[in-house]
């Protein structure tokens, strides 16, 4: 410390000055932080540029990779242009043309129901796995292995995997398994009715893993002590659920129910994968819409329609996410 | 600590350099260079066999030693409805690519692919083709801006081990459409394979319908391209008829959610006993799904008689250039078209190398094909290559004796793909759902295309 520049002391003194003016507000001797105007020189001196330096190439690839496709895409939703030609501007005709659109409504409404079916699912089968696992002492690490080993498996060949699993004759494997106990055969994905649930057991499969370990770290920090408290207090296993650990788990069951919802609702390996958005439009989504109005017709290259829709979908989930944490900001701290 | 500092800002510097340095360099190497002209083309789909790529390299070859100034850069392509739009937006297709009959108008229109009637003209065979196939290539300005280089028409395929199981002679494959429903019922019966399959997704499940509909007499659209007439009563019926082969018969197996890739697997593994397909599609079979050829079996479409109107849906396949092509790549393009596709085609020397290569690649020789220029042409080509055709072209006599006495009918004029993709949910509803309503499903579809065709 004795070789450090005197800026860094400088710096030091300043955030002491500003804590100690902050936490003493009502003290009226207290000299208020008084904003110093740096010059270039002492900005480079204190770090500024080496700071740029380094920042920069994150700014360049979420400028290039991020920000750059996001402001264009506003920008196309408000054109016509196969990509080839010269674009046109053409106001809110690709938003009126997409809202007009029958398969709107029926993409809207599967979505809905996939994120409903994935919430009802998908949301408490991995808090549940998390709890028995954080419970059990022996052969916990195999089980997060376990659990975890599904979010390895890359989603294409997960997906091709279950296409098979999911074989609609009786010699199919699910149908197999079903023949067992007397069910089926069942059609899976080769109906109307069972395609999009279908969908939703994979996707269930595939993704629990990843919450189960967020769960089952949160679960591990809760103090042992309240464990502790509650049992001298004669708290049974399922009251030290729930008045322990549930209420621990508050702030990330949040965040994961949030994730949750922005991560179904822009739901498309699954059906793009196993039903191309069949039978009969049953499983086609937001998402799939948007591909479909894009690359979906050899020729289409609706890309204007494809981008208003995107454009729509993500101010509809920002709309959710604000409203979503408005809503749940009393109950997000324990 | 300054310096380390500024040994870090100055190493990240060089590296952003070295960086920037890299891709400046690898954009160098594909420029062309004194007069040479670099063409990248389209070489198999992905997935074939090695034999048939070091065929394809062969030919390479040939083409480089007799055009020196010529490099070419194959690049393996599958024409997909889905991957199409995306790879021509993002300008990831070869120079020089293929596209099935039914997107050159439209592409053509939208200035997507470039005009090559100077380089046709100099073509010695420019004026022998054929004024229909022809037709699928030129503008609007009459100007040619696609060769076509393979005609097809829709035929029936069928499976001879699957026939002989079900104790069904394979070399009397179905001539009519009960015959055919009541062969897939027997085939299912007998040996649990799923007797007839229908494609039914990417716009397949249109396709297919409007060949059946095609072969019952009935039209998806007037012949101006202004007005949809999907709900006619050709299409019912034909609707109909998979409702009840899937329904009554339970005939058709336990997938209905088939592409043209996806069926002919399934058709290649023995799962299928028959399936409508283009005429051409025992070479794609070959190459990507290993089909044993004892298996295979080609008919011709049974047409219904009593309709005047009934005919079998022909397409084809056309060679069209990128529009960033330049005039040097254009000359270089046509070059390599008349090579690839045409001279086999053309002169007896060509016809003959060709299926000499592919046959000491053990690819196949002699798959059935309609003119691209005339009948005379296409009987003459095939006394040419005679004595190395592979193919079991008697397993294939049922077409080769019928096609020519069908009626080949164009696909739809305008919005073809746009059309075809609105009916495979029709389709997938019939098969999915016992109670779809046909009428008011067809009613649906035939107000969506109207509007499709209403917008231009």
């Amino acid at each position: 410390m004795a070789s450090a520049p005197p800026d860094v002391f400088d710096r030091q003194r300043t955030l002491v000055r500003r804590r100690s003016s902050n936490n003493s507000a009502p003290d009226a001797s207290a000299t208020p932080a008084r904003r110093v105007r740096r010059s270039p020189l002492s900005w480079v001196r204190g770090g500024g540029l080496s700071t740029l330096i380094f920042l920069a190439p994150m700014l360049v690839v979420f400028g290039v990779f991020s920000w750059y496709p996001i402001v264009r895409a506003v920008v196309m939703s408000l054109q016509e242009t196969n990509l080839a030609t010269a674009a046109q501007w053409v106001g809110l005709q690709n938003f009126r043309h997409v809202l007009d659109d029958p398969l709107l409504g029926t993409a809207v409404r599967n979505t809905l129901y996939f994120t409903f079916l994935a919430l009802v699912f998908g949301y408490p089968i991995p808090l549940v796995m998390a709890v028995l696992m954080s419970e059990v002492r022996k052969w916990r690490g195999l089980y997060s292995a376990l659990a975890y080993l599904p979010v390895v498996v890359p989603p294409v060949v997960a997906v091709l995997l279950w296409k098979f699993f999911y074989d609609g004759s009786p010699t199919g494997v699910f149908n197999t398994v079903a023949g067992w106990f007397g069910l089926g055969p069942y059609p899976w994905l080769q109906s109307e009715s069972t395609a999009m649930p279908s969908l939703v057991l994979e996707a269930t499969w595939a993704a629990a893993g990843g919450t189960v370990i967020i769960y089952l770290a949160a679960l591990l920090s809760v103090p042992p002590e309240l464990y502790d408290a509650a049992s001298v207090d004669g708290a049974s296993t399922w009251r030290k659920v729930w008045h322990v650990t549930m209420p621990q788990l508050r702030g990330i069951m949040l965040i994961t129910l949030i994730l949750q919802l922005i991560g179904t609702a822009q739901v498309f390996l699954e059906p793009y994968l196993f039903t191309g958005g069949g039978p009969s439009n049953s499983t086609l989504t937001v998402l799939l819409l948007i591909y479909n109005y894009a690359f979906g017709n050899s020729l289409g290259g609706d890309y204007g329609a494809a981008t208003a829709l995107s454009v729509m979908l993500a101010g509809a989930l920002a709309i959710l996410s604000a409203v979503y944490f408005r809503l749940t900001r009393s109950w997000s701290t324990s | 600590m300054k310096t380390s500092r500024v040994l870090a800002a100055a190493l990240t510097g060089v590296l952003a350099v070295g960086l920037t340095a890299c891709s400046s360099s690898s954009k160098k190497k594909s420029s062309d260079k004194g007069g040479d002209v670099t063409l990248s083309v389209v070489s198999l789909k992905p997935g074939s066999e090695k034999a048939a790529f070091d065929t394809f390299n062969a030919q390479i070859k040939q083409f480089e030693a007799q055009n020196p100034h010529i490099k070419l850069q194959p690049k393996e392509y599958e024409w997909k409805a889905t991957t199409f739009a995306a790879q021509l937006a993002g300008g990831t297709l070869p120079t020089v690519f293929t596209i099935p009959f039914t997107d050159g108008k439209s592409l053509i229109e939208r200035q997507q692919v470039a005009d090559l009637n100077k380089q046709f003209q100099t073509l010695p065979y420019a004026s022998q083709f054929n004024p229909t196939v022809i037709g699928a290539g030129k503008g609007a300005n009459g100007d040619v801006y696609g060769l076509p280089t393979a005609a097809y028409g829709v035929g029936l395929q069928y499976n001879r081990t699957l026939f002989k199981q079900a104790g069904l002679d394979p070399d009397s494959p179905p001539t009519t459409w009960d015959e055919i429903r009541a062969d897939a019922k027997q085939i299912a019966d007998k040996t649990g394979q799923a007797g007839y399959a229908e494609m039914t997704q990417n716009a397949t499940g249109g396709w297919m319908l409007t060949t059946l509909t095609y072969a019952l007499g009935g039209r998806m659209e007037s012949d101006d391209g202004k007005t949809a007439t999907v709900n006619n009563p050709q299409t019912k019926a034909a609707l109909q008829k998979l409702h009840d082969m899937r329904w009554d018969d339970k005939a058709m197996g336990s997938n209905f959610l088939y592409d043209w890739g996806s069926i002919n697997q399934a058709f290649a593994a023995g799962k299928i006993g028959m399936y409508m397909g283009g005429s051409d599609v025992y070479t794609s079979l070959v190459q990507q799904n290993k089909i044993k050829p004892d298996d295979y079996g080609l008919a011709a479409l049974p047409l219904d008689s009593s309709s005047s109107g009934s005919g079998i849906l022909g397409g084809g396949t056309l060679a069209v250039v990128s529009t960033k092509a330049s005039e040097a790549q254009k000359d270089a393009a046509v070059k390599w078209i008349d090579f690839y596709y045409m001279h086999k085609l053309t002169t007896q020397d060509g016809a003959q190398l060709d299926a000499k290569t592919l046959a000491a690649g053990k690819q196949p020789v002699g798959t059935p094909a309609l003119p691209i220029f005339n009948k005379g042409l296409l009987d003459k080509y095939n006394g040419w290559i005679s004595s190395y055709v592979n193919v079991p072209l008697p397993q294939m006599k049922s077409f080769t004796d019928g096609v020519f006495s069908q009626k080949l009918v164009s696909e739809p004029a305008a919005h073809t793909q746009e059309l075809y993709t609105a009916l495979d949910p029709v389709v997938q509803a019939v098969l999915t759902n016992k109670g779809a309503n046909i009428d008011s499903l067809l009613d649906k579809a035939n107000g969506d295309i109207q509007n499709i065709l209403n917008r231009g």
